[in-house]
């Protein structure tokens, strides 16, 4: 799960990570009275949206008084914003976050995430702050520093000095940085993260260390002991059908295609996704109905899936185990009676009561084509789709 | 239940010595018929119908494991309150884990405290940090962990240790190791309809932090004289695959056919599984099919086309 940069800011603040003076707003009025508030010659003012890249897509003003801040929040809020991670639909602005401007030296870069094949935490440090790790990684590996922790004993003293040294910052600036570091971690840790990351840490013209962005990601496997990190989540930030789709327990990802696919299990969902694009379609979602699905959750599926325009036709791949055909089927029948199925539909059943799935669907009154096995099931979907027939 | 051994298989002479040898059936990896099994949350529902579906399969669950009811019995099985005395009592040797995320790292470590060589947890959901401590305290330990959020594995005709369908299966000379559940039934039922039969089939885990993995099984597979060839069914995120192509190219005589599923996921999504995320541009579908080509692995892009190309490897 994600959240915004303020409420990133508001949790590592918790952890005794310095961060500028400021707060949230959702009008242009509450803008100028926090500016007014911080009292700064120089104050930021930040679109809030999940995506990274707001400065590219004209989401960040600083201004030099506060009815310059109102002027600028009235041109944030509400407007689309387009960034290199948003897509080409952007997000619209509901908040900013007020700022007191500082006078940078320096920016570089913290982060924390999980080292999957050391299944440690690994702390990343750099002087190329402001830029996204990946491509100082790719280009300039040399100059990231990396720690990674012993869980069971956490992060010990000289780890953090062999960041800041690796840095070859000075002795002052090492014992500032460690208590930034220490922060940083901790908050990862305790609430269950898997990517804390300020980018930049900037170092003022004053010598201090200051968390001037902040982005964290939480494990969603561990939201259920974080009720306060929980109710961070914002669903304006999400797809109106995913949302729907998350209130029946179903894992539904909207793409750009035109095949609608319903499948049990996650792998198997991105193996049909695969197949309908090697077959010479476009998949129009993924959609892991589960293994425990009962009838509700296939019917409801079923209709999530039909109610995205872009679909053209269907492919139902269903490979039966602990999930059974027959549950599945009825899930399609009780969906038929709601909606109205108006593109083809091609069924692949295979496993546990598979005999009694198929009988249950042709007396549905469903038109489909039934598909033996996967190979059959990607060239039927694209045969119906360049035929349109039913 | 029990299938042949694959009728086309060069090593079948050498096989029929191996089984004086053993005196059992034809080798596999990690579990055989002589594996005894501990369930832990025997008393859920999941553990109750799953051990139910293991015992029906010929798996020897051997004892159960739910704390405060100790003393009961499900069916013919012994409950304990601890793996400890449950071990003590049954000479369990492996552990089936079906226990709620919040308790499921505890129960691993408990497993691996009595020094139970397998531990498989199916359990899906456990916090990521709980995982990273799990496999620290493993370090110290010779348990095996298989999980978790897996399918679990299956020597077929001898022991299953998980909830995939026995009949599905059939035994033979592939082995299979893969991130995904109904993806690898998919892949089983490929090679079982055209009479390919599996060794050990095998679900790692679609988390980011896993016990055994694709390396650590394909050393075992390497060494395993019933098994002629291996499936390796990887998915986005993570550089499992790439290490796997590493090894591979260095240490893996036996032939090797993957499928990597995920190729039209997006970046920055999670596609169902905790650990299947393209992150930083890193951890593509591409990425992993170019590093296991160059390691000389006959890579399959068409999922429906897997069974196919073993059946092509194993006739040459």
């Amino acid at each position: 799960m994600k959240v915004h940069e303020f409420q990133a800011k508001e949790i590592l603040k918790g952890y005794g990570v310095p961060v500028p003076k400021g707060r949230v707003a959702g009008t242009p009025e509450e803008a100028r009275r926090i500016a007014e508030e911080i009292g700064a010659k120089r104050v930021v003012v930040k679109a809030q949206i999940h995506a990274g890249g707001r400065g590219k897509g004209g989401g960040v003003w600083v201004v030099d008084d506060p009815a310059a801040v109102e002027k600028a929040a009235r041109e944030i809020l509400g407007m689309t914003l387009v960034t290199p991670q948003t897509g080409p639909g952007g997000k619209v602005v509901q908040r900013v976050l007020v700022e007191e401007g500082m006078a940078i030296s320096e920016e570089l870069y913290l982060g924390v995430v999980i080292d999957r094949s050391k299944a440690s935490p690994v702390i990343m440090a750099s002087r190329e702050g402001g830029v996204e790790i990946e491509r100082v990684a790719a280009e300039a590996p040399e100059k990231i520093v990396r720690e990674w922790v012993n869980p069971a004993i956490g992060l010990r003293p000289f780890q953090c000095n062999k960041i800041g040294y690796g840095l070859k910052l000075d002795p002052v600036q090492v014992g500032k940085m460690r208590g930034v570091v220490t922060g940083l971690y901790q908050a990862f840790v305790e609430k269950d993260c898997l990517l804390a990351e300020i980018n930049p840490l900037v170092i003022t013209k004053g010598g201090e260390f200051l968390a001037l962005d902040a982005k964290m990601n939480f494990d969603d496997n561990g939201l259920f002991r974080h009720k306060e990190i929980a109710a961070l989540r914002d669903l304006s930030e999400e797809d109106p059908l995913e949302i729907e789709a998350s209130k029946y327990n179903l894992n539904y990802i909207k793409l750009d295609g035109n095949v609608g696919c319903m499948v049990n299990g996650a792998g198997l969902a991105m193996a049909t996704m695969d197949l309908i694009k090697v077959a010479g379609a476009e998949p129009a979602n993924f959609l892991d109905v589960g293994g425990g699905a009962t009838v509700e959750m296939v019917k409801n599926g079923f209709r999530i899936i039909l109610s995205d325009p872009s679909v053209k036709a269907m492919l139902i791949n269903i490979f039966g185990g602990i999930l059974r055909c027959d549950t599945l089927a009825k899930g399609v029948v009780e969906a038929v009676k709601e909606v109205n199925v108006n593109v083809p539909v091609v069924v692949r059943l295979e496993g546990t009561n598979v005999e009694e799935g198929r009988r249950i669907l042709s007396t549905s009154g469903l038109r489909f084509t039934v598909a033996d096995g996967m190979k059959q099931a990607g060239e039927k979907v694209v045969e119906v789709l360049r035929t349109g027939s039913r | 239940m029990t299938g042949p051994p694959f009728e086309g298989s060069a090593d079948l002479a050498l096989g029929a010595e191996l089984r004086i040898l053993t005196r059992g059936g034809l080798m596999s990896i990690l579990i055989d018929e002589k594996t005894r099994v501990v369930v832990q949350g025997i008393t859920g529902n999941e553990g109750l119908f799953h051990t139910r579906q293991m015992v029906e399969y010929g798996t020897k669950v051997v004892a159960g494991v739910t704390p405060g009811k100790g003393g009961q019995k499900i069916d013919d099985i012994p409950v304990f309150n601890t793996v400890a005395e449950a071990v003590r009592a049954s000479g369990a040797t492996a552990s089936a884990i079906f226990v709620p995320p919040a308790f499921a790292a505890d129960a691993i470590l408990e497993a691996a405290d009595s020094d139970l060589s397998i531990i498989v947890c199916l359990t899906e959901g456990i916090p990521t940090m709980d995982m990273v401590k799990v496999r620290h305290y493993l370090k110290e330990k010779d348990s095996k962990l298989i999980g978790p959020n897996n399918p679990g594995l299956i020597s077929p005709g001898k022991c299953k240790i998980g909830v995939m369908a026995g009949y599905i299966h059939r035994q033979g000379p592939v082995g299979v190791i893969s991130r995904s559940g109904t993806l690898t039934y998919e892949v089983v039922d490929q090679l079982s309809k055209r009479g390919i039969g599996q060794s050990t089939c095998i679900g790692i885990g679609g988390d980011q932090i896993i016990g055994l993995d694709f390396v650590d099984l394909l050393k075992l597979f390497e060494e395993d004289f019933e098994t002629e060839a291996v499936i390796l069914i990887g998915e986005i995120g993570g550089t499992a695959e790439e290490e796997a192509a590493r090894y591979i190219q260095d240490h893996v005589k036996k032939r090797v056919v993957a499928f990597i599923a995920g190729l039209t996921a997006p970046p920055g999504r999670r596609m169902g599984h905790a650990g299947a995320i393209i992150a930083g541009g890193k951890g593509t579908a591409t990425e992993k099919m170019e590093a296991l080509n160059r390691a000389g692995v006959r890579v399959v892009k068409n999922p429906a086309l897997v069974g196919e190309e073993m059946a092509r490897v194993l006739s040459r």
